[in-house]
C-alpha cells in the first residue's frame, strides 16, 4: 500500500462530508433552484472526490472506503448530469395539436390496429351467418343467448328506469372498466404484438356477432341508437390503444436497425404518451355518455336522436384526428 | 444474467458502480406501497361514506373512480414528486433512475407504471420477476421499455475507523517489511470481515466472540508468520484488531 491512508482520510473527509451535506440537500428538494455558486462547489467537490476514488480504486484492502467514495460520486455525477428541471405542460395544446398529430404520424400502426378489429367484426359477423342456429356458442356471456329481440324488450321497459337511479355510478364504472382495457392493451404491445392482435381481434369477433345477431333479429335501429352515442368514441379510443401498443411492438423489433433497443422504445415515448392520453380523455366522455344517454330508450329519448347524436361525434372526431394541429406541423 | 451494479464511467474517465435493487427489496416495497394504497382508500372511503346519505349516486361514482385513480395513479404521481421513490421505495432505501444513472423523466416514470400490467402477468408479477432475473440490469418490461432501473439509494456512509480501539504499542508494526506483506496479502474479503467483527464486536455473544476471532486469527497469521516475540500472549482478538489496524492503517 503505498498511500498513507490516515492522512488520505483526514484531508478527504471534510470536503467528502461537504459534498454528502450538499448532494443531501438537492436530493430532498430536487426540483429547487440552484444558484451559481453552489453549482460550481458542487462541480469542485465532486471533481476532487472522484480523484479521491481513482486513487484508492487500486488498493487492495480498501473495499470499504472505495463504496463509500463510489456513493458520493455516484450521487455527484447524477445531480450534475441529470436534468430534474418541471417543465410546465399544456394540457390543451396537448390534447388539441401533440394526440392528433401522434395519430396521423403513426398511420401505420393505427392501420393495423383497425384492420385487426374491424376484421375481427366481419368475421364474428360471418361466422353468425354461417351458424346462425348454434349462435350462442360465439357469444361470450350467457346473457347474450337470448333473442335481441327479447332484450331489447327487457331494455326499454325495465332497464331505463333501474339505470336512472345509477347514472353516476354506472358512468364510473363504465370510465374505470374501459380506461383499464385500454392501458392492458397499451402494455401488451411489450408481447411483441401478440397480446393486442389477440385482444383487438377476439373483440371485433365478439363485436360483430353481437351486431349481426340484432340485424338478423330486426333490431338494427335500436342497436344503432344504444351503440353509436357512446360507441363511436369507445371503439375508436380502444383501436387507438391498440395503435399505441403495436408502436411498442415496432420499437422492440429491430427490423434492420442499429439503434438499440432503449433508443428505439423511447423514440416512440412521445407518441404513445400522447396517444394514450387522449385515449383516456375520449374514454371518460364515451363513459359519461353511456351512463347519462346511451341506456335511455324509446320513448324516453327517440332513436333518431340517439343516431344522430353517434354520427355527429363520430363526424367530429374523424374531423378532429384529421384537421387539428395541422398548423406547423 | 442479472448483474449486481450499474457500471458508469464519468465523462472524466472515473468508472463507478451503483447497486442494483435485489428483487426481495423490490417486492417489500411494493408490498408497502399496496398497503399504502389499501390506506388512501379505506380512509378516503370513510369519508366519503359519511355523505353518502346525500347523494349516493354521485359518491357511489366517486368512489368507484377513487379505487382506479389512486392504484393507477400512485406510483406516477409519487415517482415524479419523489424523484424516482414511492412511500415503499423510500423505506427499503430504493430510487427509480435513468439506465444512464441520471434522473428519470416524468414521461419514463408514466411509462413504466403504465406497463405495470403486463409485467404482473399472469399473476403474482411472475412475468416481471422473470424478466428481471433474465436482464442484466434486473428491469421488469416496463422499465425495459422506459430505459429506467431500480437502483439502492447511495447510502454515503463511511466505516468509523476511531472505533478500532487503536492500542498505543502494535507489536505487528515494529516489523515493517512483514506488514507490508499482510497488507498485500490480504484480500479484500477478508479484509472487510476481520473489520467487521472488531467494529461490531461487542455485539456478539462470548461463545460467538471466540469463534469468530479464532477463525479470523488463523486465516490471518496463514498468511504472514510474525516472529514470536510480536505475537507471544496475544489472543486471538488481540490479534485480529492489531492486524486490522496494520491493514487500516500505514501511519506510525
Amino acid at each position: 500500500m503505498i498511500l498513507d491512508l490516515d492522512r488520505f482520510v483526514r484531508e478527504g473527509e471534510p470536503r467528502w462530508q461537504e459534498l454528502d451535506a450538499v448532494l443531501t440537500r438537492m436530493e430532498k428538494h430536487p426540483y429547487a433552484a440552484v444558484g451559481v455558486a453552489e453549482l460550481e462547489r458542487l462541480h469542485a467537490l465532486y471533481q476532487r472526490t472522484s480523484a479521491d476514488l481513482l486513487r484508492v480504486r487500486g488498493l487492495h484492502s480498501e473495499a470499504r472506503l472505495r463504496q463509500y467514495l463510489e456513493s458520493l460520486v455516484s450521487r455527484g455525477y447524477t445531480a450534475i448530469h441529470g436534468v430534474t428541471q418541471r417543465k410546465k405542460v399544456s394540457w390543451f395544446g396537448w390534447f388539441l395539436r401533440d394526440f392528433p398529430r401522434a395519430v396521423r404520424r403513426q398511420a401505420a400502426a393505427l392501420a393495423l390496429a383497425m384492420a385487426l378489429f374491424w376484421g375481427g367484426s366481419a368475421v364474428g359477423a360471418g361466422l353468425l351467418v354461417m351458424m346462425y342456429e348454434e349462435r350462442e356458442t360465439l357469444f361470450p356471456f350467457a346473457g347474450l343467448a337470448t333473442k335481441p329481440s327479447e332484450r331489447v324488450k327487457r331494455e326499454t321497459v325495465e332497464r331505463s328506469k333501474v339505470v336512472a337511479e345509477q347514472t353516476g355510478r354506472f358512468s364510473a364504472h363504465l370510465i374505470q372498466n374501459n380506461t383499464r382495457v385500454a392501458i392492458f392493451t397499451f402494455a401488451l404491445g411489450m408481447t411483441y404484438g401478440v397480446g393486442p392482435t389477440v385482444l383487438l381481434f377476439s373483440n371485433g369477433v365478439y363485436l360483430g356477432a353481437v351486431a349481426m345477431d340484432y340485424v338478423k333479429d330486426g333490431q338494427t335501429v335500436f342497436l344503432l341508437g344504444w351503440l353509436l352515442p357512446h360507441g363511436v368514441i369507445e371503439l375508436p379510443a380502444i383501436i387507438l390503444a391498440g395503435q399505441a401498443a403495436f408502436l411498442l411492438t415496432g420499437a422492440l423489433l429491430p427490423r434492420g436497425r442499429r439503434a438499440p433497443v432503449g433508443e428505439r422504445l423511447r423514440a416512440v415515448f412521445p407518441d404513445t404518451l400522447a396517444i394514450m392520453g387522449g385515449v383516456a380523455v375520449m374514454l371518460v366522455w364515451a363513459g359519461l355518455v353511456e351512463a347519462f344517454f346511451s341506456q335511455y330508450h324509446e320513448p324516453v329519448v327517440p332513436y333518431a336522436v340517439k343516431i344522430g347524436f353517434g354520427v355527429l361525434e363520430l363526424g367530429g372526431l374523424v374531423a378532429f384526428l384529421q384537421m387539428a394541429g395541422r398548423d406547423g406541423e | 444474467m442479472a448483474s449486481d451494479g450499474l457500471e458508469i464511467r464519468t465523462p472524466e474517465g472515473v468508472p463507478f458502480s451503483i447497486p442494483l435493487a435485489g428483487a426481495g427489496a423490490r417486492m417489500m416495497a411494493l408490498f408497502i406501497d399496496l398497503l399504502a394504497i389499501l390506506a388512501i382508500l379505506t380512509t378516503g372511503l370513510s369519508v366519503f361514506r359519511a355523505f353518502e346519505r346525500l347523494a349516493p349516486d354521485v359518491i357511489g361514482g366517486i368512489i368507484t373512480l377513487a379505487y382506479f385513480g389512486v392504484s393507477t395513479a400512485y406510483g406516477i404521481v409519487l415517482e415524479i414528486w419523489w424523484n424516482g421513490q414511492t412511500l415503499g421505495k423510500r423505506l427499503f432505501g430504493l430510487r427509480v433512475m435513468d439506465r444512464g444513472a441520471r434522473p428519470a423523466r416524468p414521461a419514463q416514470f408514466l411509462i413504466r407504471n403504465l406497463l405495470r400490467p403486463v409485467d404482473s402477468l399472469p399473476a403474482l408479477y411472475l412475468l416481471g420477476a422473470a424478466s428481471c432475473w433474465l436482464t442484466r440490469h434486473r428491469q421488469r418490461l416496463g422499465d425495459l421499455a422506459a430505459g429506467t432501473v431500480v437502483v439502492r439509494t447511495g447510502v454515503s456512509v463511511r466505516a468509523d475507523w476511531s472505533q478500532l480501539g487503536r492500542e498505543k504499542y502494535n507489536s505487528l508494526r515494529e516489523h515493517p517489511a512483514l506488514a507490508a506483506r499482510l497488507r498485500q496479502r490480504t484480500g479484500p474479503e477478508l479484509a472487510g470481515l476481520a473489520l467487521d467483527a472488531v467494529l461490531r464486536r461487542e455485539e456478539l455473544t462470548p461463545e460467538a466472540r471466540v469463534a469468530v476471532f479464532g477463525i479470523l486469527a488463523e486465516r490471518l497469521r496463514g498468511l504472514v508468520e510474525f516472529p514470536a516475540e510480536a505475537v507471544e500472549a496475544l489472543s486471538d482478538e488481540q490479534y485480529v484488531r492489531r492486524a486490522v489496524e496494520v491493514l487500516y492503517s500505514t501511519s506510525r
